[in-house]
């Protein structure tokens, strides 16, 4: 057996997972794992500036390619930083494996220089982690981490190497070659039962207002073709969450769209409206819900999961069929009857007709004007990353996916400064498209620093920043429910973004007018070598319609601001 | 109610930890957790150091349904091997007491007596104290406390409930 630094075995052990690029920053404690990286040309490195941008830049390209994202932090202040990226890898089930540096063993438990209980601080944010004490340990431990990231609901692993470690010889030993592990008390779950799919089957059959409700767990599982064939053979319309958009195409008469506190109305409609409700992947997440004991009152329940924990969660399920959906999909598919478009779906048309978002006019910048000038100079094929707030939800409504893994969104934390370290993640596995993201001139100023990155390794993301010289969304909800009390969201000291970006060595450009918009877009698009930031300065006092208080039901929900001031039934 | 749930969870460090922190996080109440190293034949392990056997009562607060949260959040926890329920089981259930009492010479023939009644043993004697064990379920337990109350509990070490099922049925 050839004999190994802990280093050099650890970096073996990525290569035999198909890695080919890292995300991280070195330190101290992760010298040596950076010394044997010296020595690995094939390993891609990007030097990040800072760690919460290496694990959402992890996050990015594993919410983009479909594999397991890495990221390196070193011990103490470098893992810590990657908290935030980590808790939101975990709402939203995205594989990544953080690899930190940890003091040496001798020194942990002392408050050595730059020590904190990295696992202690991780375990409820990570799938797992595990803190390796013993060279021996070394291979199955990041073995393990690759497998439980990326199989059943994914999610985030991480590996605390303590610097002796990674220094110690280590004896390699080839991987089991059937991609197995064998971990007693993991066994994700594959096949659905058939009796369960049978009974799904059933109450579609008898049901005269069915929905399918697509989730990001859609998308983990690559099911991407196999809810387009139910869909396609049952004529059920669809609706999707933030993370399940472009499951199914939502360009596609049959797509609704977004339901929940920001989306179409027509979704949130159907939704609420509906007799069945076939969920996959999904786990009616408060914000799709509102208040869950008068959401969708009158609808029976399939909640097709690989997580059984959510099944029966937040709603009771009357068929949960616990399964991988890309296997469970194609059992129901086949079990369910053909089912011809009925008087449900010729109404559902109907309300969206009347219902339709729109783009306010006038010759300001409005933030709905730009995401759809974005979504037509794309032709809809543009990666889009958002920050979190306003423009998040915009993004949602109108850059309409029509393929899975386009959209990456932090749904579940909201993480505002994810949008553009996400942006990098998704262009580095995918040099040769167009990657938007969408931000606010808070949100981007949370991970701002990353310009130096993009400069670096010449990534030419294209930043649109919906300005509106405040915290817009807390600012929407202040204006609406709090007596336009503003507290704390004006962003006075707001610096020129155009000047920023190129002081780094990008490209800027500031938008004032609409008409301005379109060619602007156009201008970024053909810039292949460095970031560029658009800066919109937007209307300010835009708000996010459709609204949906948080807590509240379909019935409270707010079509525009007339609406929300007139407290306008439903 | 309160529900006792058996865990056979990996033997390595962390693993205490990561289960009385999901219990903390999801909210749910924690009456009592017994760990220690354990042998099961139903697993392999020659070295007899792999597992651990964790007791956790949990009060379900008035909700059941509650009790699928936790047994499957649980069994998410990549070293819980295997997890049951066994409030409605046959099981022998078993709590252990070491009570510290004041106990003044002229007064150690009664608590031995009293320690007789519950087959509870005498496990030390001081110049003015006795350390009396007691074993059993909960109720014999707390019947023991009681009836020691009045001479004046100067420590109480519980360990909470540990279970094994009954006959061939595997915990």
């Amino acid at each position: 057996m050839p004999k190994l630094s802990g280093s050099q075995a650890l970096l073996k052990v990525l290569t035999e997972h198909g890695v080919e690029v890292i995300f991280g920053i070195p330190g101290g404690a992760l010298i040596p794992v950076y010394d044997a990286l010296y020595d690995e040309p094939d390993l891609r490195h990007i030097l990040m500036r800072h760690e919460q941008a290496a694990a959402i830049a992890a996050e990015g390209y594993a919410r983009r390619s479909g594999k397991v994202g890495v990221c390196f932090a070193t011990s103490g202040p470098g893992a810590t930083n990657l908290v935030t990226g980590l808790a939101d890898a975990m709402m939203d089930s995205i594989p990544i494996v953080a690899i930190t540096g940890q003091v040496k063993t001798l020194a942990i438990g002392r408050d050595a220089f730059q020590e904190a209980d990295v696992t202690g601080i991780t375990n409820p944010i990570t799938k797992n982690n595990r803190l390796i004490k013993r060279p021996e340990d070394l291979l199955a431990t990041v073995r393990e981490a690759f497998y439980v990231a990326s199989t059943g609901r994914p999610g985030p692993c991480l590996v605390d190497l303590p610097m002796d470690i990674s220094l110690a010889e280590v004896e390699w030993n080839d991987a089991p070659t059937n991609g197995v592990f064998d971990l007693e008390g993991y066994n994700p779950p594959r096949e659905g039962d058939p009796q369960a799919i049978e009974a799904a089957a059933k109450l579609i059959a008898e049901s005269a207002k069915p929905l399918l409700y697509v989730g990001g767990g859609v998308v983990s599982a690559d099911a991407r073709d196999e809810i387009r064939e139910l869909a396609r053979k049952t004529n059920v319309y669809v609706v999707n969450t933030l993370l399940g958009k472009g499951a199914y195409p939502e360009t596609d008469n049959q797509s609704l769209g977004m339901p929940g506190m920001h989306g179409t109305a027509y979704a949130s409609y159907a939704i609420n409206h509906c007799d069945l409700i076939i969920a996959v992947g999904a786990r009616f997440d408060d914000r799709v819900t509102g208040d869950l004991n008068t959401f969708a009152p009158g609808a029976k329940v399939i909640h097709i999961d690989v997580d059984p924990a959510e099944i029966g969660k937040n709603r009771d399920a009357d068929v949960g069929i616990l399964g991988d959906a890309k296997l469970v999909l194609p059992a129901l598919a086949e079990a369910v009857d053909e089912r011809k478009r009925g008087a449900w779906e010729d109404h559902l048309d109907e309300f969206r007709s009347e219902h339709q978002l729109f783009i306010p006019e006038g010759e300001g910048v409005y933030p709905q004007y730009v995401l759809n000038e974005i979504f037509n100079a794309t032709n809809g094929e543009a990666i889009v990353a958002t920050e979190v707030g306003q423009h998040q939800m915009w993004a949602a409504q109108f850059y309409r996916c029509a393929e899975p893994r386009q959209f990456l969104s932090s749904g579940g934390l909201g993480a505002m400064g994810f949008g553009f370290p996400a942006a990098i993640g998704a262009q580095v596995a995918s040099p040769d498209m167009p990657v938007f993201n969408i931000a606010g001139d808070g949100s981007i100023q949370m991970n701002i620093q990353e310009l130096a990155t993009c400069i670096h390794e010449k990534l030419p993301i294209k930043v649109a920043i919906l300005n509106n010289s405040c915290l817009g969304m807390v600012r929407q909800w202040q204006q609406l429910l709090f007596d336009r009390r503003y507290s704390g969201v004006d962003l006075a000291g707001n610096p020129p973004f155009a000047d920023i970006c190129n002081a780094y060595g990008g490209a800027g450009r500031t938008i004032t007018k609409r008409e301005e918009v379109r060619d602007a877009i156009e201008w970024s698009l053909g810039i292949n070598d460095r970031p560029v930031f658009m800066d919109f300065r937007i209307e300010p006092e835009e708000c996010v319609f459709p609204m949906i208080p948080a807590g509240k039901s379909f019935r409270d929900l707010w079509e525009n601001l007339d609406d929300a001031t007139g407290g306008g039934e439903k | 109610m309160k529900h006792t749930i058996a865990a056979l969870v990996n033997n390595r460090p962390g693993v205490l930890a990561k289960v009385a922190g999901l219990f903390s996080r999801r909210g749910y109440n924690i009456d009592s957790l017994a760990v220690g190293a354990t042998i099961d034949a139903n697993y392999d392990d020659p070295t007899g150091e792999k597992y651990s056997r964790m007791t956790i009562v949990v009060d379900d607060e008035g909700d059941p349904q509650i009790m699928d949260q936790i047994e499957h959040q649980l069994m998410k926890l990549v070293d819980v091997v295997a997890l049951s329920d066994h409030t409605k089981t046959d099981i022998v259930p078993r709590e252990l007491a070491l009570v510290k009492i004041n106990a003044k010479p002229e007064q150690r023939p009664e608590i031995v007596a009293l320690a007789q009644v519950f087959r509870a043993q005498v496990d030390n004697v001081g110049d003015e104290t006795m350390i009396v064990q007691i074993t059993g379920t909960r109720d014999k337990v707390d019947g023991l406390v009681n009836l020691l109350r009045p001479y004046g509990i100067r420590e109480l070490m519980r360990t909470g409930r540990v279970v094994l099922a009954r006959g061939l049925r595997a915990t």
